[in-house]
């Protein structure tokens, strides 16, 4: 096996495309299955089973399907409905909603650990139940849940190539590309790995920061 | 017996003068257990209610039904004339506005700073203005002594501290009756003393109505108006704490007595 630094130099372009659209993709996912997973958790609250029952199964179904499978579906079969995304809009919207169903159990327990005093209190001072929520319950809860949030965006990090299969050019595609235009696999593979372990690092770094920020 | 708090069979269906919390009838059970049974009782405006007896006699049950923490399985519950249970959501949040509530574990918002604590409610539930809830609040705190607390969180604070804050947040609300469950339980002993002067202070100073279950019976004695003693969801003996402290009648409250004396 010969390490050619020409291949890294000629594949360096390439990569910040890819590394720029990887990061678009783990940011905006990130957000949508932040908020999109609280609104679940939120509903999944509601005394009424209209409402419990139709987001219990749907997230459910979310859970355990395959993310491929639902990339797939939204990129190849929405279409023929007439709704139709770009593969990068396609690709976040994907992800989000499929992580969006891990960080509403998070948000779950987050909410559960809260104790009941905090609730028995906010109805003594009378609070009204909208207020409970965004001045007690939710800021407790948040503070609480950011370390298993941050824990799934370096999960969904290590799951961005899989934007690849409907023709986004993250990371993994542009090295792909890049090889089997030069018929050099190991320079860019490489690459791109090495900037995996880089991102997931800083972002626990982050974590970390943000964790310590929040014990107060 | 004493006449204002009694279990009174012969009720008037008229409001006695100057009375401002009646049960009636009331029943509440926790699967087969039923805490109380069919209680009657009522504490007159600006009286301070002592409640004892063993745990799981009731008494905390009271509190909690009267903070709307609880509903009662049957029975009619009145807060100055108008009826906490039943009723709607809409009215309970009414007339709970003259109810405060301190206990046991302080239940501060951590989340929040001691200031924030004291004036959440009152901005938001009375639409107060910010700087007037932050005055009133900083005199509550002063009262307290805790004035130089203003900005640290309750992890900041001792446990004496926070429920002295806890104090404060309840008087914040203006509520014509507070309501202190086992309010020294959690406490370390050394810090006991210091919530129990300020406890007494209000209510030699203020005319607000206590409601009070609690386990310092030299406590109970120095604040009451009238001592409750609660045994298996009924009053077995109720008047003035000198009479129920040196002379009780019944011999449920001699045992008690002497076990926590």
């Amino acid at each position: 096996m010969n390490w050619d630094w020409n291949a890294v130099s000629e594949f360096m372009p390439h990569f910040w495309d890819g590394l720029l659209v990887t990061l678009q993709i783990l940011v905006l996912g990130s957000a949508i299955s932040f908020a999109l997973g609280l609104v679940w958790a939120l509903l999944m609250r509601v005394p009424s089973r209209w409402v419990t029952w139709p987001v219990g199964v749907v997230t459910e179904f979310v859970r355990n399907t395959p993310l491929l499978v639902q990339l797939f579906f939204l990129f190849y079969v929405l279409p023929e409905w007439n709704v139709t995304f770009s593969a990068l809009t396609t690709g976040v919207v994907g992800i989000g909603l499929h992580y969006s169903t891990y960080t509403m159990q998070v948000y779950r327990a987050g909410i559960e650990a809260v104790p009941v005093g905090q609730w028995e209190a906010a109805t003594a001072l009378n609070l009204p139940l909208r207020r409970t929520w965004t001045a007690v319950i939710l800021p407790q809860a948040v503070r609480r849940v950011v370390p298993a949030l941050g824990n799934y965006v370096i999960s969904m990090l290590k799951d961005t190539p899989l934007l690849m299969a409907i023709t986004v050019l993250e990371m993994l595609g542009e090295a792909r590309l890049f090889s089997q235009q030069n018929f050099q696999f190991t320079e860019p593979l490489t690459v791109i790995g090495v900037a995996f372990i880089v991102i997931s690092y800083l972002a626990s770094l982050a974590l970390r920061a943000l964790e310590r920020r929040l014990v107060h | 017996m004493s006449t204002d708090t009694l279990p009174n069979p012969e009720k008037s269906p008229e409001k006695p003068a100057g009375e401002l919390i009646r049960l009636e009838q009331v029943t509440k059970r926790f699967g087969d257990n039923t805490v109380l049974d069919h209680l009657d009782f009522s504490v007159a405006a600006g009286k301070h209610v002592t409640l004892i007896g063993p745990s799981g006699s009731g008494k905390t049950t009271i509190l909690r039904l009267l903070m709307t923490l609880l509903k009662p399985d049957e029975g009619t519950i009145t807060v100055d004339g108008q009826q906490l249970f039943p009723a709607n959501e809409k009215q309970r949040r009414e007339v709970r506005k003259q109810i405060g509530m301190v206990f046991q574990q302080f239940n501060l918002f951590p989340n929040m700073t001691v200031l924030r604590n004291i004036t959440e409610a009152p901005v938001t539930v009375l639409g107060m203005s910010r700087d007037e809830a932050v005055e009133r609040a900083k005199d509550l705190l002063d009262m307290v002594g805790l004035a130089d607390k203003c900005d640290a969180h309750p992890a900041q604070l001792s446990g004496g501290q926070q429920q002295r804050v806890a104090i404060a947040r309840a008087l914040a609300m203006r509520p014509k009756v507070l309501l202190l469950d086992e309010v020294t339980s959690a406490l370390d002993p050394e810090l006991v003393a210091g919530v129990l002067d300020l406890l007494r202070d209000i209510a030699r100073s203020t005319d607000i109505t206590m409601l009070c279950v609690t386990h310092e019976m030299n406590f109970a004695r120095d604040i009451s108006d009238q001592v409750l003693m609660f045994d298996s969801g009924r009053v077995i003996e109720a008047g003035a704490p000198e009479k129920i402290f040196s002379e009780p009648e019944h011999d449920r409250t001699r045992e008690f007595l002497s076990a926590v004396l």
